[in-house]
């Protein structure tokens, strides 16, 4: 009984991103009781190893090169496919990052695979394994089974619990060595240009600006309101497309898709391309001058007002929250 | 050079999803190109104009996909190829879809071909890695910029809001991401042209390929709206006081901060 699953730990800046512990537990479910086995690729990562097994794995494969620094589609695949071989596992789970996203179909094309991209959750029902995914950017939920092959899924940050760390739990770090060769594209530059430190789609609390935001500078109090909450910025077609903000910050249907435990509206009329991408929040706050603003119709809470007086009061009293909490 | 273009007709993402009978409710909605799927129309019609060659538009569908693959070719682009699988497939999958066009694109001499990094009804993102794969070519996804320069090429990839600037060379697949392009509108002359470009409309069987061949590996067993949200508080009164009311409430009724 069980199956024997693969998870990938994917390293960000020398640490393992957090949506790999919910890809964890996710793969604690796909196993059924079978052995989930961590798998992390990088160029110095093996002390990481001990992280992913507190957080559910029971033993993990690290396979480590120069040539895996950086992520590349070659490189990673190769390695990953490395493991996989050796392995032999009947389930794979992956965060649904940039990283997921590229490596993961080419993975599913080498094996001949499904993939079952962008899961929110995954239970066992009826005999099956079923995943839910959002459609149509989340205006419509739809439940997927794997009808032949591996179970491969990667999932969407933010949505599956992790399990709680267990600093007592051990097991076996091994190294796989791999000859990774003929990397086809290679990276010769990295621009940094994304929020300080929180990624969009990880971000517990989203803070977005649309054409109520006026200019580039009007972005500035809602940064220092994201800052007070650990927050991520974020932005609206409308504020994109008038060049007050990077297309990288964009929510909706074409955009990111985002799912925070708080999400601030500030000058957002809320078109149903921009609904399409955040209306899953768990809480929504609307700030908009207009009382008929469509985002209002979504909002647990609502502020008619102008942001640039609301956005400063909110991170005033935020901030004497986080002193006397 | 050759160019070829991966197209997905979807949903008009100013309509609202509705269901019936266990399926999304087609009936009078309008359809477009997928946006992204755009942005690489209009990239591979930039890259023929610099440097020759010719772009051909593929899509895998049923036959409703015309209108959308001869929009295409009104932007520019110079030929059109349906893969029609109404009458051989029910359910496919992005296995399905990547298969039938590694297929088509396998005996064909090709240097680029462009495809959007997601369509936005599926959301899957896998058919472009995965068609690259198939002919074992390399690819980059999620580019904001494309320079080639005979076989070399440059790309700045979207990393979650970082950029990468990548070298690589031709034969190469890339999916596009948004800030890639502005892609045109068909002018008037364009559409009328269009009417005379070749569309060519294949089968499975064309393709040497029967429907075990392509069989999905996953399947849909339920489709669902997210529950309705109720529209919530609006607050009243001073503005200070809304915000302090505000500030209470996310901290102690919602608790999410």
């Amino acid at each position: 009984m069980g199956r024997k699953v693969l998870v990938l730990g994917e390293v960000r800046d020398g640490s393992l991103r957090n949506v790999s512990f919910e890809a964890v537990a996710a793969a604690k479910t796909v196993a059924e009781g079978g052995e989930v086995v961590g798998v992390i690729l990088g160029e110095s990562v093996s002390a990481l190893g001990a992280e992913l097994i507190q957080s559910g794995a029971d033993r993990v494969v690290v396979v480590e090169s120069d040539k895996l620094a950086q992520y590349t589609t070659d490189g990673y695949s190769q390695a990953l496919m490395a493991v996989i071989n050796e392995e032999d596992p009947e389930g794979l789970v992956l965060g649904h990052t940039a990283l997921g996203k590229d490596l993961a179909p080419k993975i599913a094309s080498k094996l001949n695979s499904g993939l079952i991209s962008d899961a929110t959750a995954v239970e066992e029902a009826g005999g099956n394994l079923v995943f839910t995914r959002p459609i149509y950017s989340g205006k419509a939920f739809e439940k997927k089974i794997v009808t032949d092959g591996l179970v491969f899924a990667t999932v969407r940050p933010n949505n599956i619990a992790p399990l709680e760390k267990d600093e007592s739990r051990s097991g076996d770090v091994s190294t796989l060595s791999v000859d990774i060769k003929d990397l086809r594209t290679v990276i010769k530059e990295v621009v940094r240009k994304a929020t300080e430190g929180v990624d969009l789609s990880e971000a517990k609390v989203v803070v977005a600006g649309g054409r109520g935001v006026k200019s580039e500078e009007g972005f500035e109090p809602l940064k220092e309101l994201a800052n007070v909450l650990g927050g991520a910025v974020g932005a609206s077609r409308g504020a994109c497309d008038a060049e007050y903000c990077d297309y990288s910050l964009q929510i909706g249907q074409t955009g990111k898709v985002v799912t925070p435990d708080l999400y601030i509206a500030c000058g957002i009329s809320g078109a149903i391309q921009h609904l399409a991408g955040m209306s899953n929040s768990k809480v929504i706050v609307a700030i908009n001058k207009d009382p008929e603003a469509n985002i209002f119709k979504v909002a647990d809470y609502g502020i008619v007002g102008d942001l640039f007086e609301v956005v400063p009061m909110l991170t005033e009293e935020f901030k004497k929250l986080k002193v006397h909490s | 050079m050759n160019i070829y273009v991966l197209m997905k007709r979807t949903f008009d993402t100013e309509e609202k999803i509705a269901i019936s009978g266990g399926k999304i409710n087609e009936e009078g909605a309008e359809f477009i190109i997928n946006p992204y799927d755009e942005y690489a129309i209009e990239e591979a019609i930039q890259v023929r104009d610099a440097n020759g060659g010719e772009v051909t538009v593929i899509s895998v569908g049923n036959e409703e996909a015309e209108k959308q693959l001869r929009t295409a070719l009104a932007m520019g682009a110079d030929k059109a190829v349906l893969i029609n699988t109404e009458d051989d497939l029910e359910e496919g999958d992005q296995y399905t879809t990547a298969k039938i066009i590694g297929e088509y694109l396998k005996d064909k001499e090709v240097d680029l071909i462009l495809a959007g990094n997601v369509a936005i009804d599926g959301g899957s993102g896998q058919v472009g890695p995965r068609v690259a794969d198939a002919l074992d070519i390399p690819y980059v996804t999620t580019i904001t910029n494309l320079e080639i320069n005979g076989t070399n090429v440059t790309v700045t990839r979207d990393v979650e809001g970082d950029s990468e600037v990548i070298e690589t060379s031709l034969p190469l697949l890339v999916t596009a991401q948004q800030g890639l392009n502005e892609p045109r509108y068909p002018s008037l002359p364009g559409i009328m042209k269009a009417k005379k470009k070749p569309l060519e409309e294949l089968e499975l069987d064309d393709l040497d390929l029967d429907e075990d061949d392509v069989e999905a590996k996953t399947k849909t067993i339920e489709i669902y709206l997210p529950p309705q949200k109720e529209a919530g508080r609006v607050l009243e009164g001073e503005l200070a006081n809304q915000v302090k009311e505000l500030v209470q409430l996310l901290h102690s009724e919602a608790k999410v901060v």
